[in-house]
């Protein structure tokens, strides 16, 4: 009886834990946002997010997605041939990449990129009384390091995107004209007849969602880290892996609502 | 008699089980400079951070010119606290900023110099800890300790705080520093004539920043008198810290 009332008791603690892990991520998130729109504002700060998230994410996407594109075209070449829909190809690359893999592949090198080193940065900044600092010099240390951050978020991840989204269609066309035989003009003609302005807007839409949750979770582990060096690895850990898990979460959910009629 | 400049009364914070702070009481009068001792653990760190609203103690009352600032609202505890300048331990100096920018960061905060002129006000200040110009466009990573300490000392007297906390100023550094650091800080204390409260374990640091002195032990202030007669007093709980004797009521207490 006392075993099977340990067990209820390690499973209630074990919910309370993740529902106060859940209500400071939101307090958290709100807190965050809710800066956006009171003075001060540190443009500067947002201009530097922007470089480390956006900019220096651009070569680890653009091959990403350049790859991608050519995997897809290729393994789609190999299924498709088997039923004489090879025709199929250019629109199965361009709506995989705008509706699915640009903004997934992009949100998911970010978090291992961007998502990875703002908890550290962060970490580091608490265990090193930095961010206590912040607090004692008339500065906010959630707008002066989080909001900054998840705004950069919400703008690079589209922009990224968007070149990941003409980089993995690039992709899907060099092997399906040079090494597939595809006329150039007929693979174009197909790629643009049947993509929709939906698609590459839902694309992007998702992108944005998905930059939120990268800056959100880095910053909320770097943030709420301790321990020193050991503390800001298990931040930095706990900042890739959870910013994927909801990426992939919520792709679904975001597909089932932007896409699914 | 005259308020005194901080006044903490009962003040009690506990982390889990573990009992920190067990009602507090100190009295800080404008102008004068305590120090805080204490071993390791006996929450000399919590108390400056309750202070200064970075732990939010349990119970009890701070009051910074006669005004509580646990139960002020938000804005009027944050214009209370704005006067003080904090000396952290390891310096906590930002690593992304270059030492101009460190320095002049809580000016340029507080919208009090524009930044084309914040570089000239940093310049200034770091003159006044006995640093070069060539240092200000140098990153922290690039100083000595000695250096960061004074960058750090820099940053919290160029706003001209009127209250001055330093946590263990001279830890990390080899005696000669350690009393630089000191003369900077007794210096920079008088010329802005600000009260502090310093935390440390050194004692002859001790003697030389502070007025008064008070020892925490047990979550209480166990003591407290001149910092001049620290190493005379014979509270035996005092003079065991201050002499370092391993025998002692400190070591009873542990062996509990």
């Amino acid at each position: 009886m006392n075993f099977i009332l340990g067990v209820i008791a390690a499973i209630g603690a074990a919910c309370l834990g993740v529902v106060a892990l859940l209500g400071e991520l939101v307090i958290f998130a709100v807190a965050g946002i809710s800066h956006i729109f009171r003075p001060p504002f540190y443009p500067r700060l947002v201009g530097r997010s922007l470089m480390e998230i956006g900019f220096f994410s651009l070569p680890v996407v653009a091959l990403t997605a350049l790859f991608t594109g050519m995997v897809l075209a290729l393994q789609s070449y190999t299924g498709f041939s088997r039923f004489n829909a090879e025709s199929a190809i250019a629109s199965v690359v361009v709506l995989s990449v705008t509706r699915e893999l640009g903004p997934v592949l992009a949100g998911l090198m970010v978090s291992g990129r961007a998502g990875a080193a703002m908890a550290a940065e962060l970490g580091t900044m608490r265990v090193t009384d930095q961010i206590d600092a912040l607090s004692t010099l008339s500065t906010s240390p959630m707008k002066y390091l989080v909001t900054p951050r998840l705004l950069a978020g919400v703008i690079a991840l589209p922009l990224l995107v968007a070149v990941a989204d003409i980089l993995g269609v690039m992709g899907g066309f060099i092997v399906a004209t040079w090494k597939l035989g595809f006329n150039p003009n007929v693979y174009l003609i197909s790629t643009f007849a049947n993509l929709r302005a939906g698609d590459v807007v839902s694309g992007l839409i998702k992108a944005a969602v998905f930059g939120f949750i990268i800056a959100l979770m880095g910053c909320f582990n770097g943030y709420r880290s301790k321990g020193g060096a050991e503390g800001v690895g298990a931040a930095t850990t706990a900042a890739v892996v959870s910013a994927s898990i909801l990426i992939l979460a919520l792709d679904y959910i975001l597909t089932q609502i932007l896409f699914v009629k | 008699m005259s308020t005194p400049k901080i006044r903490i009364r009962g003040l009690k914070k506990s982390f889990g089980e573990k009992i920190v702070l067990d009602g507090v009481d100190l009295d800080v009068m404008a102008g004068t400079g305590l120090v805080v001792i204490g071993g390791s653990g006996t929450g000399k760190s919590v108390l400056i951070r309750s202070i200064l609203g970075l732990v939010t103690p349990d119970a009890g009352v701070i009051e910074i010119d006669g005004e509580d600032v646990l139960r002020a609202p938000a804005r009027r505890a944050r214009e209370l606290r704005a006067q003080i300048g904090m000396l952290f331990q390891n310096g906590a100096l930002f690593d992304s900023l270059p030492v101009w920018e460190n320095v002049a960061f809580g000016l340029l905060a507080e919208r009090r110099v524009a930044r084309r002129d914040a570089r000239a006000k940093a310049i200034e200040v770091l003159a006044q800890v006995g640093l070069a110009e060539s240092v200000a466009g140098l990153s922290p990573s690039e100083l000595s300790g000695g250096m960061q300490k004074r960058v750090a000392l820099a940053r919290a007297i160029a706003s001209a705080p009127a209250i001055m906390f330093f946590d263990e100023p001279t830890t990390g550094l080899d005696p000669i520093m350690g009393a630089v650091i000191d003369g900077l800080i007794v210096d920079c204390v008088k010329r802005l004539g600000s009260t502090s409260i310093a935390i440390t374990h050194d004692m002859a640091s001790a003697q030389r920043i502070g007025d008064m002195a008070a020892m925490l032990y047990n979550g209480r202030v166990e003591w407290s008198g001149p910092a001049p007669s620290l190493l005379t007093e014979t509270n035996p709980v005092v003079a065991q810290f201050t002499h370092g004797r391993a025998e002692g009521p400190i070591k009873m207490a542990l062996r509990k």
